[in-house]
């Protein structure tokens, strides 16, 4: 063979690999621009482009005006969520799996369908809603945490409902008979096997309210979450400080990924 | 800590359990789903400090009743009794009772030892690091307390399910096919193991499994079941050597059953069957009919092959004008499927001593076998019941 | 145990259907488990719907404060339609065409992580997700930055002459597709990893073995194996971008609108609630049209 039909016939048996691999770089290039941006000093406002690096974004995150707060109210917002959410879900999961009960069907297409809904419709149906009992003037933070709830229950389920099922049921049988009643079966057996699924669950949760701007937007009122400042000031004048946050987002998430699976790691071959 | 001290608290701690140790006992015990019923108004004692079998096919119930037992699922009729005491609706965890489940069911976030430990904690005990050590001696994984069951070998994960039962020191231990899942030597190992412990320990054990080998080696009594029901109940050998309907005499081993018609000796203490033309003898207690039409049956080690026209001692029943169909080598014996007169083949297994010839297909050939150990069936059962086909091997 | 050693459970009778379910609590725990989730979503999800089809039907003359008229205006959803036919068919047409995109990127990518990755299997995963931890408007504005006008992404092109030199990228149909693509990927991507991932590698072994070239094997065997997951993931992706209109507003021209854009303008406006709703309830029955259609084929307990 030569060289060249050697590298050929590499490529050719690779060619579905590389192809992934290259679309998988794809979707690191604006990620890459992010952190590139956060370094920028710009020259002109109105001009959204890289002029100069500087350390002054990193060392002033909280220049720009109204922003911290904002990200104080998004992370608020985004733990309550989490923990409504994840409980909710988590025992619609459990009712799904191991309960039975008429209107199985009527309930998994009310759990799908928000998952299904365009954001903007379910943001201006929540909006009508509001309007429409008269609380047209108290739109804010309880109405922004309702709906983040809303929206963020449907992927709990999935995601707790997925783990559940892969849950061999004979685990919790073999507990009961070594003398484990209902409740210490469920916090010795089953809850620590489920407990992955929910944190996951949990975790997605999180990033999903965090990064929400559709239904926020519509149903916020006068308060500014993250997504909303970001989108405002796309408008205007984009201050540098938005890519550190998005850049802080980026490594803290991959952080806690990469944790998670070694710990996982760790604990499988201990 | 050695195995002999190990085997020696096992000791002193089953003499107590023996003591303490009641009879099991299922009364009319009934399981009804809306489509079928899986078991049927069983009635059963197990004696305590017993090995019992429960053998059948695929979908006899046994499984359904082995979780009755334990308390995992509710009969629909029918009590369980341990001793005096109806434990029918008592939960699995306050039954004396503890299983082994087919598949393992070990727990896979906790190590080895809080797996084995796992019982004696739920009861209240604090101190159980003794107590642990010593049943992994037993069952020889003191070595891999602190891993996880998935890294463990099959045969070594089946030995933790084994002795995270076996440390509560259960009334009855419930063993729902446990080898199933390990090759044929390791099996075989484990059968022997399995009966070895339970002697020592003295604990009764129920066994359920659908290979008649595995049963006929470990335990002391079987109960054949088919479709919700015991075909016959007793000791191995009884079983074996005298069964009660065509679907034991099938499914333990194999028979030959051949056709006949009573024709004498129905008060006596000895029938005559006319077999085709030729007249077999059986002892009274080995039929189960005795008159009209029945099934003579003849287990196939039992036969002896002759050239035809050979003589043979006037004790044997023998059955004239057979041709050897097939011949073949199985290292042990020589099986032959020997085609009759009418039209039926019977088998033949020949033990291979070296001093027998060897009867070639085509061979003309005279089938003897003694008087003693022929059993007579009643001829309205199905002569193919309990025969296991291609289609029914799992 | 793998699946062909493990003995089937031999006894078990066909699990009879809710009968012996290890029910670990009694008859009613599971309606009680269920309740509070079905209640919040009943209260803020189902009613919303309900209030949004009243709205559609209130006089459009009314405001947020003076408050609206119910009179039964089914006009509303015909002028929606009459104003609004364009911006519809543009949504239909960029969602499609970037859920085609997704499709074609998103199998290769799925395909190499559930095959071709071996041990890097979970860290490839994460790697698809990771993205998209960042806020998803921050991204799209980085979007504004390399499609920009002279930019190095738009330049390369004009080298390359398949932009011609008064040709941009940014505020075209194209940057909006190119928008929805990246940001609906891994909506396609996961669904589709996972059916893949389920394919018991054996099958493709013994098409291989009965004489099947490789992409005859794709061809026959793993592409219909992981339909569920193509028309999971088709969508997952076609309903939100479909619906979308950030990436119409970032990347594109007011010419370029979507629904979205419309019913968000209706809304932000503050004075056309009825109009807005209808046009959101015909977007609705649009997409709950084919959701149904799904659904009638496959059933609903695998959606959730």
């Amino acid at each position: 063979m030569t060289a060249l039909s050697r590298s050929g016939r590499w490529i050719s048996d690779h060619i579905i690999l590389i192809v992934g691999l290259l679309v998988l770089a794809y979707t690191f290039v604006p990620i890459a621009v992010v952190v590139l941006m956060s370094f920028n000093a710009p020259e002109a406002r109105l001009t959204y482009q890289f002029d100069g690096f500087t350390w002054h974004n990193w060392t002033n995150p909280c220049e720009p005006e109204g922003m911290c707060d904002a990200v104080v109210l998004s992370l608020e917002i985004g733990l309550l969520a989490t923990i409504g959410a994840t409980i909710l879900g988590t025992l619609m999961a459990f009712a799904l799996v191991r309960h039975r009960f008429a209107g199985r069907t009527t309930a998994n297409l009310v759990i799908f369908l928000p998952m299904a809904t365009p954001e903007i419709v379910m943001g201006s149906s929540l909006l009508a809603l509001f309007v429409g009992t008269g609380f047209s003037g108290d739109l804010g933070f309880w109405t922004i945490l309702i709906a983040h709830i809303m929206f963020c229950l449907s992927f709990v389920v999935v995601t707790v409902k997925a783990r559940l099922t892969g849950l061999d049921s004979t685990l919790e049988q073999a507990a009961m008979d070594l003398y484990a009643n209902e409740w210490q079966t469920f916090w010795r057996v089953t809850f620590p096997l489920v407990f992955p699924g929910i944190l996951g669950a949990a975790l997605l949760a999180f990033s999903l309210s965090f990064d929400d701007f559709i239904v926020t937007n519509l149903n916020a009122g006068n308060e500014v979450t993250f997504p909303m400042f970001v989108w405002g000031s796309a408008q205007r004048d984009i201050p540098m400080q938005i890519n550190v946050i998005g850049t802080a987002m980026f490594l803290v998430s991959v952080l806690i990924v990469l944790a998670g699976s070694l710990r996982g790691r760790r604990r499988a071959t201990a | 800590m050695t195995t002999a001290d190990a085997t020696e608290t096992a000791r002193e701690s089953s003499t107590a359990a023996a003591r303490t140790s009641r009879d099991l006992r299922l009364e009319a015990l009934t399981k009804r789903f809306t489509a079928f019923t899986a078991v049927h108004e069983l009635d059963l004692v197990v004696p305590s400090g017993s090995f019992f079998a429960l053998l059948g096919p695929s979908g006899c119930g046994k499984t359904t009743t082995l979780r009755m037992i334990a308390g995992l699922d509710q009969p629909t009729g029918g009590r369980v009794y341990l001793g005096d005491d109806d434990v029918t609706t008592l939960k699995p965890y306050k039954r004396p009772v503890n299983t082994v489940f087919q598949s393992y069911a070990l727990f896979p976030h906790l190590t080895i030892f809080d797996n084995v430990a796992f019982g004696l904690r739920r009861r209240g005990r604090k101190d159980v690091r003794k107590a642990v050590d010593d049943m992994l001696d037993l069952v020889e994984l003191d070595m891999h307390a602190r891993k996880k069951p998935m890294q463990l070998s099959g045969g070594q994960q089946q030995r933790v399910a084994l002795a995270r039962a076996l440390i509560n020191e259960p009334e009855v231990l419930l063993l729902d096919e446990p080898l199933g899942a390990l090759d044929l030597k390791l099996r075989r190992q484990m059968q022997i193991e399995l009966k070895r412990i339970q002697l020592e320990v003295g604990l009764t054990f129920v066994h359920v499994t659908h290979d008649q080998e595995e049963a006929m080696t470990m335990a002391d009594t079987i109960a054949v079941m088919n479709g919700g029901l015991i075909e016959q109940m007793g000791a191995p050998s009884e079983l074996y050597e005298n069964p009660a309907t065509t679907f034991v005499a099938n499914f333990l081993g194999q028979s030959n059953l051949i056709r006949g018609e009573v024709v004498a000796g129905g008060d006596g203490p000895e029938l005559v069957v006319d077999v085709h033309g030729s007249k077999i003898g059986a002892a009274r207690e080995r039929a189960r009919v005795h008159e009209g039409a029945v099934w003579v049956g003849i287990r196939p080690e039992k036969v002896y092959v002759a050239a035809a026209g050979e003589e043979e001692s006037s004790d044997a029943n023998t059955v004239g004008g057979g041709t050897v169909t097939d011949t073949s080598f199985i290292g042990v014996s020589t099986q032959y499927l020997v085609r009759m007169p009418w039209d039926q083949e019977l088998t033949v297994f020949e033990q291979n001593t070296g001093s027998r010839p060897v009867f070639p297909p085509g061979t003309p050939v005279d089938l003897h076998w003694s008087r003693a150990h022929t059993f007579v069936l009643d001829a309205r059962q199905d002569a193919s019941a309990g025969v296991e086909t291609v289609d029914d091997a799992p | 145990m793998s699946a062909l050693t493990q003995t089937p459970a031999e006894d078990a009778p066909p699990e009879p259907p809710d009968e012996e379910r290890p029910a670990l609590g009694r008859r009613y725990t599971g309606y009680l488990l269920i309740l509070p989730g079905v209640l919040w979503l009943g209260l803020f999800f189902l009613i919303p719907f309900y209030s949004l089809v009243a709205t559609s039907l209130y006089d459009p003359a009314g405001t947020v404060f003076s408050g609206y008229e119910m009179t039964w205006a089914w006009s509303n959803f015909d002028n929606a339609v009459t104003d609004n036919w364009q911006p519809l068919l543009r949504s239909f047409l960029f969602g499609g065409l970037a859920t085609v995109f997704c499709l074609l990127l998103g199998y290769p990518l799925a395909y190499a992580i559930a095959f071709k990755a071996g041990r890097w299997k979970y860290l490839m995963l994460v790697l698809v997700i990771a993205p998209f931890f960042t806020s998803f408007l921050i991204r799209t504005i980085s979007w504004q930055l390399i499609l920009a006008d002279n930019g190095f992404v738009v330049d390369t092109l004009q080298t390359l002459r398949i932009l011609g030199a008064d040709d941009r990228l940014l505020n075209t149909p194209i940057a909006v597709v190119a928008g929805l693509t990246y940001n609906f990927l891994p909506f396609m991507v996961l669904p589709l990893y996972a059916s893949l991932d389920k394919i018991d590698h054996r099958l493709i072994e013994a098409a291989s073995d009965l004489y099947a070239s490789p992409i005859r094997g794709f061809a026959k065997v793993t592409l219909p194996l992981s339909m569920p997951g193509v028309v999971a993931g088709t969508l997952l992706t076609f309903i939100p971008a479909a619906g979308d209109f950030i990436n119409a507003e970032l990347l594109g021209r007011p010419s370029d609108s979507m629904v979205g854009n419309v019913i968000q303008q209706y809304f932000s406006g503050g004075n056309n609630y009825p109009d807005a709703a209808a046009l959101s309830m015909i977007l609705m029955a649009l997409i709950l049209g084919m959701v149904l259609l799904y659904v009638r084929r496959a059933g609903t307990e695998d959606l959730v």
